[in-house]
């Protein structure tokens, strides 16, 4: 069982690297990284099977960050919105070279 | 394991990957996140499979249900549910890239289940333990002794995320 959430897990982080890839809105990238997160708990809880539950107190740790990036990162795009009237990355690129 | 079980895990797995690959390819935010919540009660389900009943049902009530609620509120607050006026897939390029990426991932992935891993030598607390006990006590035993100081640098954390959305979505902040 534990192989099989690992594959599962592998599986969905590989869907969220792609979608923050190939999106351009800034509120489903935010999206796809909390997906990312979520498929790294799958496997945090997969092997507390293996090696106690500390996986299962890092995964409440790792949600808490999750809680505390998607506060700050929505105040960002807010405050980007405001500037910029739109959360398409195509028009944000003040740093482009 | 019992064949009941496996299937459900399974079903339960395949749901999550499915609800994922819909949710990157939606236009509109709004379905975007509604099927972020699909894989998110898929996961839950999956984590209680897995003994961490009480990750479970945070996963449901914290992550769910107040982060999920947390994007629709953006999304609301920006108007950002027609799907025609905002951003698209990026060009090919970006598109050749992600599909690099995702099969270098995959590749590994295969390198990796190459060979089986261990079958569980220690049992978890929530298979172990008689159905009526508490499934919070032992990771709060957990938490509170060994993990003490991280759970104090979470909490540091928090108000520190807190302030600074505060500070970051206020109206004419002057530096």
């Amino acid at each position: 069982m534990i192989q099989e959430a690992l594959f599962f897990s592998a599986v969905l982080f590989t869907i969220g690297v792609a979608g923050v890839l190939i999106r351009r809105n800034a509120i489903i990238i935010f999206m796809c990284v909390e997906l990312m997160l979520n498929a790294v708990n799958l496997s945090f809880v997969a092997l507390a099977r293996l090696h106690g539950t500390p996986g299962h107190v890092y995964v409440i740790i790792v949600m808490t960050v999750a809680a505390a990036e998607a506060a700050v990162g929505l105040a960002i795009i807010i405050a980007a919105f405001r500037h910029f009237r739109s959360v398409d990355l195509k028009n944000i690129n003040l740093l482009k070279g | 394991m019992t064949l009941f079980y496996q299937f459900h895990f399974y079903l339960f797995g395949l749901l999550a990957v499915a609800s994922a690959a819909i949710f990157v390819t939606r236009r509109s935010p709004v379905a975007a996140a509604l099927w972020l919540v699909n894989v998110l009660m898929a996961l839950a389900a999956m984590f209680v499979m897995l003994g961490a009943d009480f990750v479970g049902a945070i996963q449901v009530l914290l992550y769910a249900g107040a982060i999920m609620v947390v994007f629709l509120f953006v999304v609301m607050l920006l108007n950002l549910g027609h799907p025609d006026e905002i951003g698209d897939l990026r060009d090919h390029r970006w598109r050749l890239g992600a599909g690099a990426v995702a099969l270098l991932l995959a590749a590994e992935l295969l390198v990796v289940l190459r060979d089986p891993l261990p079958e569980p030598t220690v049992a978890t607390t929530s298979l172990a333990a008689p159905p009526t006990a508490n499934a919070v006590t032992p990771i709060a035993e957990v938490f509170f002794r060994e993990y003490l100081v991280a759970f104090e640098f979470a909490s540091v954390l928090l108000l520190a995320a807190i302030v600074a959305a505060v500070a970051l979505a206020k109206r004419n902040v002057r530096a």
